[in-house]
């Protein structure tokens, strides 16, 4: 083959590549591709979040008179009595504090979705052993603490069907700055 | 240039000396003059190593306030010491840390990053695997939301500019585009949002926009020219150039793509700015335009009039440092400070500028401006905008006032 014939069978490639094949143009070059397929029992076992839609909130349920119970065994030391704060965050009270000068902010006063309460102690709570209470707990706990703040009735039952319809009191105090701001 | 100002920079570098801490001076009062030849001379010197640590006369340049939760020992932050630094790369084990539970022990072997969600096809990757892939190298700062915080309280902290300043710090990154990952899963057109998640304690979990992760996100797998520290996110940590840095989460174990935020605790209860008026702001990404002068400043002592260094950093999350302006008597006038290359988007700035301090007592000041247009306020300004309620995004203009006996002490001005 000449040089002039293999020039013109590349060109006729490079001329098919371009006008037939756009998508893998538009995917960009090839890359490894080296992830493995994970299965529904890997993703469930690592899955942990739960948004205020309530989806990934797990079975289960819980009453502020249980979560008591467990407040005062693992939460108290930190915490303080009924979430009075100190050493470490205050978890109760400080509604209508918040355009003062010493604003208080609690799971009652300052957080927007009461899902986080759950999503949060499930992941990260107690500090000191973090991912070892079960999720009958976590409802419990976080029935506690809205109780606490007045959010809900002391007898509530709190899972994942009643748990993202709680109204929390700050919610519209929040302004979303991203992508463009809301206000 | 014209030929004084040349003579002017030139003499201004000789006495960069100058300017430094009573300790160091007092090193230097030891020196062996000539004609005495110096010891080290006489008697060979140490052997290789096979990890370089400082010079042990620089012992004293750490990371400073540390501080932790009560009761904790990994929940807080450690500074970096900007005052004793210089150019724009902030040294691997000087760079500033967060954590929310402590520094995990990873074995890379062991680690998983598992992407899931809205995709095609679930997918769990290994370190090994990640290092396979296509990377791509950058300079960019990376700065705590909460820095600067002491400044919104209504009298000076009086703190040195690490302290104060030091949530920030700047490195050379090195790792896989995220867009690749995500393309390579299949991520579906609606999901507007991916959920990160570390493998600490803490599991800490930041909602990042998709837009965000396909522009410019990496998977950090160096860093300055070394696999990541621990305390930096080891073995992968995500990477969002310009961002409040709690969302860069480290020792990344898991990317959920969502059609909504999770609206997790760190982005709900914390990291959201409380206003004067009671509201609160909240996905404030984007680290505003910054500056501060690291030299002189807090806790220095000016060795007497003359000819001084002026020298600091400047930084945006959203672009280009264009200019830093300094003050060198209070704000009445402004000049430019050269800047020193690279300039690059999203990473530490150096500007140098000589001063001819007369002896009298004054105040010094840089604001630095961005490729897009925004300016660094002044402090008054951004209080009465913000209020002294919020913790994150203090990004106000720093003054340090020097006293006629040449100390150099942080002031509200």
């Amino acid at each position: 083959m000449s040089t002039r014939e293999a020039l013109c069978i590349t060109l006729a490639f490079a001329v098919a590549a371009c006008t037939t094949a756009i998508s893998p143009a538009a995917r960009g070059p090839e890359t490894p591709d080296l992830g493995r397929e994970a299965t529904p029992a890997q993703i469930a076992g690592w899955d942990i979040s739960a948004g205020p839609d309530g989806v990934g909130l797990p079975p289960g349920k819980g009453t502020a008179a249980v979560g008591a119970a467990i407040y005062e065994q693992k939460c108290q030391t930190c915490h303080g009595a009924k979430g009075a704060g100190q050493p470490n965050d205050r978890l109760v009270g400080g509604q209508g504090t918040l355009a003062s000068k010493t604003p208080v902010r609690t799971v009652g006063s300052y957080w927007p979705y009461a899902t986080t309460v759950f999503d949060y102690v499930r992941r990260a709570m107690p500090y000191i052993q973090p991912q070892s209470l079960t999720d009958d707990e976590v409802y419990a706990l976080t029935a506690y603490l809205l109780a606490l703040n007045g959010i809900i009735g002391e007898a509530d039952e709190i899972n994942a069907d009643t748990l993202p319809k709680v109204k929390m009191p700050n919610q519209a105090n929040f302004i979303l700055m991203y992508p463009t701001p809301s206000k | 240039m014209d030929h004084s100002k040349r003579r002017f920079l030139k003499r201004g570098v000789a006495l960069i000396g100058a300017v430094g801490l009573p300790a160091s001076r007092a090193r230097l009062a030891k020196a062996a003059e000539p004609p005495e030849v110096p010891s080290s001379m006489k008697v060979p010197g140490a052997g290789m190593s096979p990890y370089g640590v400082p010079a042990k006369y620089e012992d004293s340049v750490t990371r400073t306030l540390i501080r932790s939760q009560p009761g904790t020992t990994g929940s807080g932050a450690s500074r970096t010491p900007l005052e004793a630094l210089d150019g724009m790369i902030t040294p691997s084990g000087l760079h500033f840390e967060r954590h929310h539970n402590g520094v995990p022990d990873i074995d890379p072997s062991q680690h998983r990053l598992l992407i899931h969600g809205m995709v095609r096809r679930p997918l769990i990757f290994t370190i090994d695997a990640l290092l396979r892939y296509p990377m791509v190298s950058r300079i960019h700062f990376l700065e705590c939301a909460g820095n600067s915080q002491l400044m919104y309280q209504p009298t000076p902290p009086n703190l040195t500019a690490g302290q104060t300043h030091g949530l920030v710090s700047c490195s050379e990154w090195t790792g896989v585009p995220l867009r690749l990952l995500l393309e390579e899963a299949g991520a579906d057109a609606s999901a507007q949002w991916i959920l990160a998640e570390g493998s600490d304690a803490a599991g800490m979990s930041r909602s990042i926009p998709i837009a965000k992760a396909m522009d410019d996100a990496m998977l950090a797998l160096f860093q300055n020219g070394e696999r990541l520290r621990p305390e930096n996110g080891y073995p992968v940590r995500l990477f969002l150039p310009g961002w409040e840095g709690n969302m860069s989460v480290k020792w990344l174990r898991r990317l959920k793509l969502v059609p909504r935020p999770i609206m997790t605790k760190d982005e709900t209860s914390k990291y959201t700015d409380l206003q004067a008026d009671g509201t609160s702001l909240m996905f404030t990404y984007p680290m505003q335009v910054k500056s501060v002068i690291t030299r002189p400043s807090h806790g220095m002592i000016l060795a007497g009039p003359g000819l001084h260094q002026i020298t600091g950093i400047a930084w945006s999350g959203a672009g280009t440092i264009r200019t830093v302006e300094v003050t060198t008597d209070g704000g009445r006038t402004w000049i430019k400070a050269p800047l020193v290359p690279p300039v690059l988007p999203r990473a530490l700035t150096r500007f140098r500028v000589p001063w001819k301090w007369d002896g009298s007592a004054t105040v010094l000041k840089s604001r630095a401006t961005d490729d897009t247009g925004a300016m660094q306020p002044e402090r008054v300004r951004f209080i009465a905008d913000h209020g002294h309620n919020a913790i994150f995004h203090f990004h106000a203009i720093q003054a340090w006032g020097v006293g006629a006996t040449g100390e150099v002490k942080h002031v509200y001005a």
